[in-house]
Protein backbone atom coordinates (compact mmCIF):
# COMPACT_ATOMS: atom_id res chain seq x y z
CA UNK A 1 0.00 0.00 0.00
CA UNK A 2 3.02 2.29 -0.36
CA UNK A 3 2.39 5.59 -2.04
CA UNK A 4 -1.10 5.95 -0.63
CA UNK A 5 -1.73 9.51 0.43
CA UNK A 6 -2.20 10.32 4.06
CA UNK A 7 -5.78 10.48 5.21
CA UNK A 8 -6.43 14.10 4.41
CA UNK A 9 -7.35 16.75 6.85
CA UNK A 10 -10.59 18.46 5.92
CA UNK A 11 -11.57 21.94 7.05
CA UNK A 12 -8.41 21.90 9.14
CA UNK A 13 -9.86 19.19 11.39
CA UNK A 14 -8.13 15.86 11.87
CA UNK A 15 -10.29 12.75 11.61
CA UNK A 16 -11.90 12.15 14.94
CA UNK A 17 -14.78 9.91 15.94
CA UNK A 18 -16.59 10.77 19.13
CA UNK A 19 -19.60 9.25 20.79
CA UNK A 20 -21.14 10.40 24.01
CA UNK A 21 -23.71 8.98 26.40
CA UNK A 22 -24.83 6.28 23.95
CA UNK A 23 -27.75 4.15 24.95
CA UNK A 24 -28.98 1.28 22.81
CA UNK A 25 -32.30 -0.45 23.40
CA UNK A 26 -33.28 -3.49 21.38
CA UNK A 27 -36.78 -4.68 22.04
CA UNK A 28 -37.29 -4.36 25.78
CA UNK A 29 -33.64 -4.75 26.68
CA UNK A 30 -31.16 -1.96 27.20
CA UNK A 31 -27.91 -3.28 25.73
CA UNK A 32 -25.69 -0.51 27.03
CA UNK A 33 -26.02 3.03 28.28
CA UNK A 34 -23.77 5.90 29.14
CA UNK A 35 -21.19 4.67 26.64
CA UNK A 36 -18.68 7.24 25.48
CA UNK A 37 -15.68 6.85 23.23
CA UNK A 38 -13.24 8.97 21.29
CA UNK A 39 -10.91 7.87 18.55
CA UNK A 40 -8.30 10.07 16.92
CA UNK A 41 -6.21 9.58 13.78
CA UNK A 42 -4.26 6.32 13.75
CA UNK A 43 -6.30 4.65 16.50
CA UNK A 44 -7.99 1.30 16.41
CA UNK A 45 -10.85 0.15 18.63
CA UNK A 46 -11.55 -3.52 19.14
CA UNK A 47 -15.09 -4.01 20.42
CA UNK A 48 -15.25 -7.27 22.34
CA UNK A 49 -18.00 -9.01 24.21
CA UNK A 50 -20.13 -12.11 24.25
CA UNK A 51 -23.03 -12.82 21.89
CA UNK A 52 -25.86 -10.39 22.40
CA UNK A 53 -23.74 -7.84 24.24
CA UNK A 54 -24.46 -5.23 21.58
CA UNK A 55 -21.29 -5.22 19.49
CA UNK A 56 -23.09 -5.11 16.17
CA UNK A 57 -25.60 -2.58 17.47
CA UNK A 58 -22.76 -0.31 18.60
CA UNK A 59 -21.08 -0.56 15.20
CA UNK A 60 -24.35 0.19 13.42
CA UNK A 61 -24.90 3.19 15.66
CA UNK A 62 -21.41 4.45 14.88
CA UNK A 63 -22.08 3.98 11.16
CA UNK A 64 -25.34 5.89 11.41
CA UNK A 65 -27.52 2.93 10.44
CA UNK A 66 -29.14 2.69 13.84
CA UNK A 67 -30.37 5.62 15.86
CA UNK A 68 -29.27 5.40 19.49
CA UNK A 69 -31.94 5.73 22.15
CA UNK A 70 -29.85 8.48 23.66
CA UNK A 71 -26.63 10.29 22.96
CA UNK A 72 -24.99 10.88 19.61
CA UNK A 73 -22.01 10.27 17.38
CA UNK A 74 -19.80 13.00 15.99
CA UNK A 75 -17.38 12.85 13.10
CA UNK A 76 -14.83 15.67 12.91
CA UNK A 77 -16.95 17.38 15.55
CA UNK A 78 -20.19 17.32 13.52
CA UNK A 79 -23.14 15.11 14.51
CA UNK A 80 -23.27 12.40 11.83
CA UNK A 81 -27.01 12.70 11.21
CA UNK A 82 -26.44 16.32 10.19
CA UNK A 83 -23.78 15.50 7.61
CA UNK A 84 -24.75 12.06 6.33
CA UNK A 85 -23.27 12.48 2.86
CA UNK A 86 -19.94 13.85 4.06
CA UNK A 87 -19.72 11.12 6.68
CA UNK A 88 -20.65 8.37 4.22
CA UNK A 89 -17.99 9.55 1.79
CA UNK A 90 -15.32 9.02 4.46
CA UNK A 91 -16.71 5.77 5.84
CA UNK A 92 -16.12 2.18 4.79
CA UNK A 93 -18.60 -0.13 6.49
CA UNK A 94 -18.42 -3.90 6.22
CA UNK A 95 -21.26 -5.45 8.17
CA UNK A 96 -22.53 -8.97 8.67
CA UNK A 97 -24.02 -8.84 5.18
CA UNK A 98 -21.51 -8.46 2.42
CA UNK A 99 -23.60 -6.03 0.40
CA UNK A 100 -22.56 -7.43 -2.96
CA UNK A 101 -24.93 -8.43 -5.74
CA UNK A 102 -24.95 -12.12 -6.62
CA UNK A 103 -26.01 -11.45 -10.19
CA UNK A 104 -23.16 -9.09 -10.97
CA UNK A 105 -19.62 -10.15 -11.68
CA UNK A 106 -16.93 -9.48 -9.11
CA UNK A 107 -15.47 -6.72 -11.28
CA UNK A 108 -18.89 -5.12 -11.82
CA UNK A 109 -19.53 -5.17 -8.08
CA UNK A 110 -16.29 -3.34 -7.37
CA UNK A 111 -16.74 -0.89 -10.23
CA UNK A 112 -20.30 -0.03 -9.24
CA UNK A 113 -19.26 0.55 -5.64
CA UNK A 114 -16.53 2.89 -6.88
CA UNK A 115 -18.89 4.72 -9.24
CA UNK A 116 -21.37 5.22 -6.43
CA UNK A 117 -18.70 6.76 -4.22
CA UNK A 118 -17.76 9.09 -7.05
CA UNK A 119 -14.32 7.52 -7.31
CA UNK A 120 -12.45 6.02 -10.24
CA UNK A 121 -14.88 3.45 -11.69
CA UNK A 122 -12.48 2.27 -14.37
CA UNK A 123 -11.58 -1.39 -14.77
CA UNK A 124 -7.92 -0.74 -13.87
CA UNK A 125 -8.70 0.78 -10.50
CA UNK A 126 -11.14 -2.05 -9.77
CA UNK A 127 -8.56 -4.68 -10.71
CA UNK A 128 -6.01 -3.03 -8.44
CA UNK A 129 -8.49 -3.28 -5.57
CA UNK A 130 -9.15 -6.93 -6.41
CA UNK A 131 -5.42 -7.66 -6.39
CA UNK A 132 -5.06 -6.55 -2.76
CA UNK A 133 -7.59 -9.22 -1.83
CA UNK A 134 -6.09 -11.81 -4.23
CA UNK A 135 -9.27 -11.90 -6.30
CA UNK A 136 -7.96 -10.89 -9.72
CA UNK A 137 -8.53 -14.39 -11.12
CA UNK A 138 -12.23 -14.16 -10.26
CA UNK A 139 -12.86 -10.72 -11.78
CA UNK A 140 -15.19 -12.12 -14.44
CA UNK A 141 -17.07 -14.63 -12.27
CA UNK A 142 -20.56 -13.92 -11.04
CA UNK A 143 -20.50 -13.25 -7.32
CA UNK A 144 -23.01 -16.09 -6.75
CA UNK A 145 -20.36 -18.57 -7.88
CA UNK A 146 -17.93 -17.54 -5.13
CA UNK A 147 -17.47 -19.17 -1.75
CA UNK A 148 -18.42 -17.36 1.47
CA UNK A 149 -14.81 -16.38 2.11
CA UNK A 150 -14.36 -15.06 -1.40
CA UNK A 151 -17.54 -13.01 -1.14
CA UNK A 152 -16.23 -11.57 2.10
CA UNK A 153 -13.05 -10.58 0.29
CA UNK A 154 -15.08 -8.84 -2.42
CA UNK A 155 -16.83 -6.85 0.32
CA UNK A 156 -13.45 -6.00 1.84
CA UNK A 157 -12.22 -4.47 -1.43
CA UNK A 158 -14.30 -1.46 -0.37
CA UNK A 159 -11.42 -0.68 2.02
CA UNK A 160 -9.18 -0.10 -0.99
CA UNK A 161 -11.50 2.53 -2.48
CA UNK A 162 -9.91 5.61 -3.89
CA UNK A 163 -10.03 8.17 -2.30
CA UNK A 164 -9.40 6.06 0.79
CA UNK A 165 -12.18 6.30 3.38
CA UNK A 166 -10.74 7.60 6.66
CA UNK A 167 -12.95 5.55 8.99
CA UNK A 168 -13.35 1.80 8.73
CA UNK A 169 -16.13 0.12 10.66
CA UNK A 170 -15.74 -3.64 10.32
CA UNK A 171 -18.13 -6.13 11.88
CA UNK A 172 -16.42 -9.52 12.11
CA UNK A 173 -14.27 -8.82 9.05
CA UNK A 174 -12.19 -11.97 9.57
CA UNK A 175 -15.22 -14.26 9.35
CA UNK A 176 -14.87 -16.98 6.71
CA UNK A 177 -11.43 -15.71 5.64
CA UNK A 178 -8.56 -18.15 5.07
CA UNK A 179 -5.19 -17.65 6.76
CA UNK A 180 -3.62 -15.76 3.85
CA UNK A 181 -6.57 -13.38 3.63
CA UNK A 182 -6.49 -12.77 7.37
CA UNK A 183 -2.86 -11.67 7.02
CA UNK A 184 -3.69 -9.50 4.00
CA UNK A 185 -6.50 -7.78 5.92
CA UNK A 186 -4.22 -7.33 8.94
CA UNK A 187 -1.69 -5.64 6.67
CA UNK A 188 -4.38 -3.37 5.22
CA UNK A 189 -5.50 -2.37 8.72
CA UNK A 190 -1.93 -1.66 9.82
CA UNK A 191 -1.25 0.44 6.74
CA UNK A 192 -4.51 2.31 7.26
CA UNK A 193 -3.66 3.13 10.88
CA UNK A 194 -0.20 4.25 9.83
CA UNK A 195 -1.75 6.62 7.28
CA UNK A 196 -3.75 8.21 10.09
CA UNK A 197 -6.98 6.34 9.53
CA UNK A 198 -9.35 5.08 12.21
CA UNK A 199 -10.58 1.49 12.56
CA UNK A 200 -13.41 0.13 14.69
CA UNK A 201 -13.82 -3.63 14.51
CA UNK A 202 -15.19 -6.68 16.21
CA UNK A 203 -13.47 -10.05 15.95
CA UNK A 204 -14.42 -13.31 17.56
CA UNK A 205 -11.44 -15.33 16.48
CA UNK A 206 -8.15 -15.10 18.28
CA UNK A 207 -6.60 -12.69 15.86
CA UNK A 208 -3.53 -10.73 16.68
CA UNK A 209 -4.70 -7.15 16.39
CA UNK A 210 -2.48 -4.10 16.07
CA UNK A 211 -0.60 -3.58 19.29
CA UNK A 212 -2.04 -0.10 19.63
CA UNK A 213 -5.61 -1.36 19.40
CA UNK A 214 -7.70 -0.33 22.33
CA UNK A 215 -10.21 -2.82 23.61
CA UNK A 216 -13.79 -2.03 24.55
CA UNK A 217 -15.46 -4.89 26.31
CA UNK A 218 -19.25 -4.90 26.26
CA UNK A 219 -20.91 -6.98 28.93
CA UNK A 220 -24.24 -8.58 28.23
CA UNK A 221 -26.95 -6.80 30.15
CA UNK A 222 -28.40 -8.82 32.99
CA UNK A 223 -32.14 -8.66 33.42
CA UNK A 224 -32.90 -6.69 36.58
CA UNK B 1 -24.56 13.65 -7.81
CA UNK B 2 -25.77 12.92 -11.34
CA UNK B 3 -22.93 10.41 -11.46
CA UNK B 4 -24.50 8.58 -8.53
CA UNK B 5 -27.94 8.67 -10.19
CA UNK B 6 -26.43 7.18 -13.32
CA UNK B 7 -24.55 4.54 -11.30
CA UNK B 8 -27.69 3.40 -9.47
CA UNK B 9 -29.73 3.39 -12.68
CA UNK B 10 -27.08 1.39 -14.51
CA UNK B 11 -26.78 -1.04 -11.62
CA UNK B 12 -30.51 -1.71 -11.40
CA UNK B 13 -30.96 -2.04 -15.16
CA UNK B 14 -28.04 -4.45 -15.31
CA UNK B 15 -29.60 -6.49 -12.50
CA UNK B 16 -32.96 -6.45 -14.28
CA UNK B 17 -31.21 -7.75 -17.38
CA UNK B 18 -29.55 -10.55 -15.40
CA UNK B 19 -32.85 -11.43 -13.70
CA UNK B 20 -34.95 -10.88 -16.79
CA UNK B 21 -37.27 -13.76 -15.84
CA UNK B 22 -38.72 -11.60 -13.06
CA UNK B 23 -39.24 -8.68 -15.40
CA UNK B 24 -40.80 -10.73 -18.17
CA UNK B 25 -43.15 -12.42 -15.68
CA UNK B 26 -44.58 -9.06 -14.66
CA UNK B 27 -45.30 -8.17 -18.28
CA UNK B 28 -46.82 -11.59 -18.90
CA UNK B 29 -49.01 -11.08 -15.85
CA UNK B 30 -50.21 -7.76 -17.29
CA UNK B 31 -50.95 -9.40 -20.61
CA UNK B 32 -52.78 -12.38 -19.10
CA UNK B 33 -54.97 -10.26 -16.82
CA UNK B 34 -56.00 -8.04 -19.71
CA UNK B 35 -56.76 -11.05 -21.89
CA UNK B 36 -58.91 -12.71 -19.23
CA UNK B 37 -61.41 -9.85 -19.06
CA UNK B 38 -62.83 -10.15 -22.62
CA UNK B 39 -63.10 -13.88 -22.05
CA UNK B 40 -65.14 -13.19 -18.94
CA UNK B 41 -67.47 -10.44 -20.17
CA UNK B 42 -68.02 -11.81 -23.67
CA UNK B 43 -67.25 -10.46 -27.13
CA UNK B 44 -69.84 -7.65 -27.26
CA UNK B 45 -67.95 -4.78 -28.94
CA UNK B 46 -69.68 -1.87 -27.26
CA UNK B 47 -69.06 -3.42 -23.84
CA UNK B 48 -65.39 -4.08 -24.63
CA UNK B 49 -64.91 -0.52 -25.89
CA UNK B 50 -66.46 0.79 -22.70
CA UNK B 51 -64.33 -1.25 -20.28
CA UNK B 52 -61.10 -1.34 -22.32
CA UNK B 53 -59.26 1.59 -20.77
CA UNK B 54 -60.33 0.73 -17.24
CA UNK B 55 -59.19 -2.86 -17.63
CA UNK B 56 -55.79 -1.87 -18.96
CA UNK B 57 -55.33 0.55 -16.08
CA UNK B 58 -56.31 -1.95 -13.40
CA UNK B 59 -53.98 -4.55 -14.92
CA UNK B 60 -51.15 -1.99 -15.12
CA UNK B 61 -51.73 -1.14 -11.48
CA UNK B 62 -51.61 -4.78 -10.39
CA UNK B 63 -48.55 -5.53 -12.52
CA UNK B 64 -46.76 -2.51 -11.10
CA UNK B 65 -47.53 -3.62 -7.53
CA UNK B 66 -46.47 -7.18 -8.31
CA UNK B 67 -43.03 -5.90 -9.30
CA UNK B 68 -42.54 -3.77 -6.18
CA UNK B 69 -40.71 -6.38 -4.07
CA UNK B 70 -37.90 -6.22 -6.64
CA UNK B 71 -37.29 -2.58 -5.84
CA UNK B 72 -35.77 -2.75 -2.34
CA UNK B 73 -36.30 -6.22 -0.83
CA UNK B 74 -33.36 -7.97 -2.51
CA UNK B 75 -31.02 -5.07 -1.74
CA UNK B 76 -32.22 -5.18 1.85
CA UNK B 77 -31.63 -8.91 2.17
CA UNK B 78 -28.08 -8.93 0.80
CA UNK B 79 -26.93 -5.77 2.58
CA UNK B 80 -26.41 -3.65 -0.51
CA UNK B 81 -29.17 -1.29 0.60
CA UNK B 82 -27.15 -0.22 3.64
CA UNK B 83 -24.13 0.22 1.37
CA UNK B 84 -26.20 2.40 -0.98
CA UNK B 85 -27.30 4.58 1.93
CA UNK B 86 -23.76 4.80 3.32
CA UNK B 87 -22.18 5.59 -0.03
CA UNK B 88 -21.93 9.29 0.66
CA UNK B 89 -24.61 10.10 -1.89
CA UNK B 90 -27.91 11.73 -0.95
CA UNK B 91 -30.41 8.96 -0.21
CA UNK B 92 -32.98 10.75 -2.36
CA UNK B 93 -30.71 10.49 -5.41
CA UNK B 94 -30.25 6.76 -4.83
CA UNK B 95 -34.02 6.37 -4.46
CA UNK B 96 -34.76 8.36 -7.62
CA UNK B 97 -32.32 6.17 -9.56
CA UNK B 98 -34.01 3.01 -8.34
CA UNK B 99 -37.50 4.30 -9.16
CA UNK B 100 -36.40 5.39 -12.62
CA UNK B 101 -35.02 1.90 -13.23
CA UNK B 102 -38.26 0.36 -11.95
CA UNK B 103 -40.33 2.51 -14.31
CA UNK B 104 -38.11 1.67 -17.26
CA UNK B 105 -38.61 -2.08 -16.75
CA UNK B 106 -42.34 -1.99 -15.83
CA UNK B 107 -44.15 1.28 -16.62
CA UNK B 108 -42.47 1.88 -19.97
CA UNK B 109 -43.02 -1.62 -21.44
CA UNK B 110 -46.61 -1.64 -20.14
CA UNK B 111 -47.23 1.65 -21.94
CA UNK B 112 -45.90 0.16 -25.18
CA UNK B 113 -47.81 -3.10 -24.72
CA UNK B 114 -51.06 -1.16 -24.25
CA UNK B 115 -51.10 -0.22 -27.95
CA UNK B 116 -51.61 -3.75 -29.34
CA UNK B 117 -53.85 -4.58 -26.37
CA UNK B 118 -56.12 -1.66 -27.26
CA UNK B 119 -56.93 -3.55 -30.48
CA UNK B 120 -58.34 -6.40 -28.42
CA UNK B 121 -60.88 -3.97 -26.96
CA UNK B 122 -61.68 -2.45 -30.33
CA UNK B 123 -60.50 1.00 -29.26
CA UNK B 124 -60.21 3.49 -32.14
CA UNK B 125 -56.95 5.25 -33.01
CA UNK B 126 -57.76 8.34 -30.98
CA UNK B 127 -58.59 6.38 -27.85
CA UNK B 128 -55.48 4.21 -28.25
CA UNK B 129 -53.25 7.27 -28.51
CA UNK B 130 -54.86 8.77 -25.44
CA UNK B 131 -54.53 5.52 -23.51
CA UNK B 132 -50.81 5.32 -24.31
CA UNK B 133 -50.31 8.98 -23.40
CA UNK B 134 -52.23 8.50 -20.14
CA UNK B 135 -50.14 5.44 -19.25
CA UNK B 136 -46.90 7.25 -20.07
CA UNK B 137 -47.94 10.14 -17.80
CA UNK B 138 -49.50 8.05 -15.04
CA UNK B 139 -47.26 5.00 -14.61
CA UNK B 140 -44.40 7.08 -13.09
CA UNK B 141 -46.81 7.94 -10.28
CA UNK B 142 -47.49 4.21 -9.81
CA UNK B 143 -43.75 3.51 -9.45
CA UNK B 144 -43.29 6.44 -7.06
CA UNK B 145 -46.29 5.67 -4.83
CA UNK B 146 -45.47 1.97 -4.93
CA UNK B 147 -41.93 2.67 -3.80
CA UNK B 148 -43.27 4.34 -0.65
CA UNK B 149 -45.21 1.18 0.17
CA UNK B 150 -42.26 -1.06 -0.69
CA UNK B 151 -39.94 0.95 1.56
CA UNK B 152 -42.41 1.01 4.45
CA UNK B 153 -43.03 -2.75 4.39
CA UNK B 154 -39.39 -3.72 3.94
CA UNK B 155 -38.41 -6.73 5.99
CA UNK B 156 -41.93 -7.31 7.33
CA UNK B 157 -43.67 -10.65 7.30
CA UNK B 158 -46.48 -10.74 4.73
CA UNK B 159 -45.08 -7.66 3.05
CA UNK B 160 -46.62 -8.61 -0.30
CA UNK B 161 -50.24 -8.33 0.84
CA UNK B 162 -49.53 -5.36 3.07
CA UNK B 163 -47.93 -3.37 0.28
CA UNK B 164 -50.96 -4.01 -1.92
CA UNK B 165 -53.33 -2.77 0.78
CA UNK B 166 -51.15 0.30 1.37
CA UNK B 167 -50.56 1.30 -2.21
CA UNK B 168 -53.85 0.52 -4.00
CA UNK B 169 -55.89 3.23 -2.24
CA UNK B 170 -53.17 5.78 -2.97
CA UNK B 171 -53.34 5.04 -6.68
CA UNK B 172 -57.11 5.61 -7.00
CA UNK B 173 -56.72 9.13 -8.50
CA UNK B 174 -54.30 7.80 -11.12
CA UNK B 175 -56.80 5.11 -12.05
CA UNK B 176 -59.73 7.57 -12.25
CA UNK B 177 -57.99 10.16 -14.42
CA UNK B 178 -56.23 7.52 -16.50
CA UNK B 179 -59.45 5.81 -17.48
CA UNK B 180 -61.24 9.17 -17.61
CA UNK B 181 -58.93 10.47 -20.33
CA UNK B 182 -59.94 7.66 -22.68
CA UNK B 183 -63.63 8.03 -21.77
CA UNK B 184 -63.41 11.72 -22.63
CA UNK B 185 -62.07 10.96 -26.11
CA UNK B 186 -64.74 8.31 -26.65
CA UNK B 187 -67.37 10.87 -25.66
CA UNK B 188 -65.99 13.43 -28.10
CA UNK B 189 -64.40 15.63 -25.45
CA UNK B 190 -60.81 16.75 -25.00
CA UNK B 191 -58.70 14.49 -22.72
CA UNK B 192 -56.42 17.42 -21.88
CA UNK B 193 -57.77 17.96 -18.36
CA UNK B 194 -57.32 14.30 -17.37
CA UNK B 195 -53.86 14.07 -18.93
CA UNK B 196 -52.73 17.27 -17.23
CA UNK B 197 -53.96 15.96 -13.90
CA UNK B 198 -52.10 12.68 -14.46
CA UNK B 199 -48.92 14.60 -15.21
CA UNK B 200 -49.49 16.69 -12.11
CA UNK B 201 -49.92 13.54 -9.99
CA UNK B 202 -46.65 12.12 -11.31
CA UNK B 203 -44.75 15.37 -10.84
CA UNK B 204 -46.23 15.91 -7.40
CA UNK B 205 -45.25 12.45 -6.23
CA UNK B 206 -41.82 12.83 -7.85
CA UNK B 207 -41.30 15.95 -5.76
CA UNK B 208 -42.42 14.46 -2.46
CA UNK B 209 -42.05 10.67 -2.58
CA UNK B 210 -38.20 10.41 -2.62
CA UNK B 211 -37.95 12.08 0.79
CA UNK B 212 -40.63 9.86 2.28
CA UNK B 213 -38.96 6.77 0.77
CA UNK B 214 -35.51 7.71 2.02
CA UNK B 215 -36.90 8.18 5.54
CA UNK B 216 -38.78 4.88 5.35
CA UNK B 217 -35.65 3.05 4.20
CA UNK B 218 -33.63 4.42 7.11
CA UNK B 219 -36.29 3.23 9.55
CA UNK B 220 -36.46 -0.23 8.02
CA UNK B 221 -32.67 -0.64 8.28
CA UNK B 222 -32.73 -0.19 12.05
Amino acid sequence: MAGRPEVTERDGSAPRLQAHDLECVRGERSLFHGLALELAAGQCLHVAGENGAGKTSLLRILAGLLAPEQGGVRWRGVPIERAREEYGAELAFVGHLNGIKDDLSVLENVQLAAALRGGDAGADAARAALRTMALEDFAGSLARQLSQGQKRRVALTRLCADPAPALWILDEPFNALDAASVLALRALIDAHLERGGIVVLTAHQQIELPAAARRLALVAAVEP
Amino acid sequence: MSGALWAVLRRDLLLALRQRGDVVNVLLFFFVVVTMVPLGVGPERTVLRMIGAGTVWVAALLASILSLPRMFAQDHADGSLEQLLLSGQPATVVVIGKILAHWLVTGAPITLAAVPIALMFDLDAGSTRTLAAALALGTPALSLLGAIGAALTLGLRGAGVLVTLLVLPLTVPVLIFGAGAVDAVAGGLSPAADLLLLGALSLGSAALAPWAIAAALRISLE
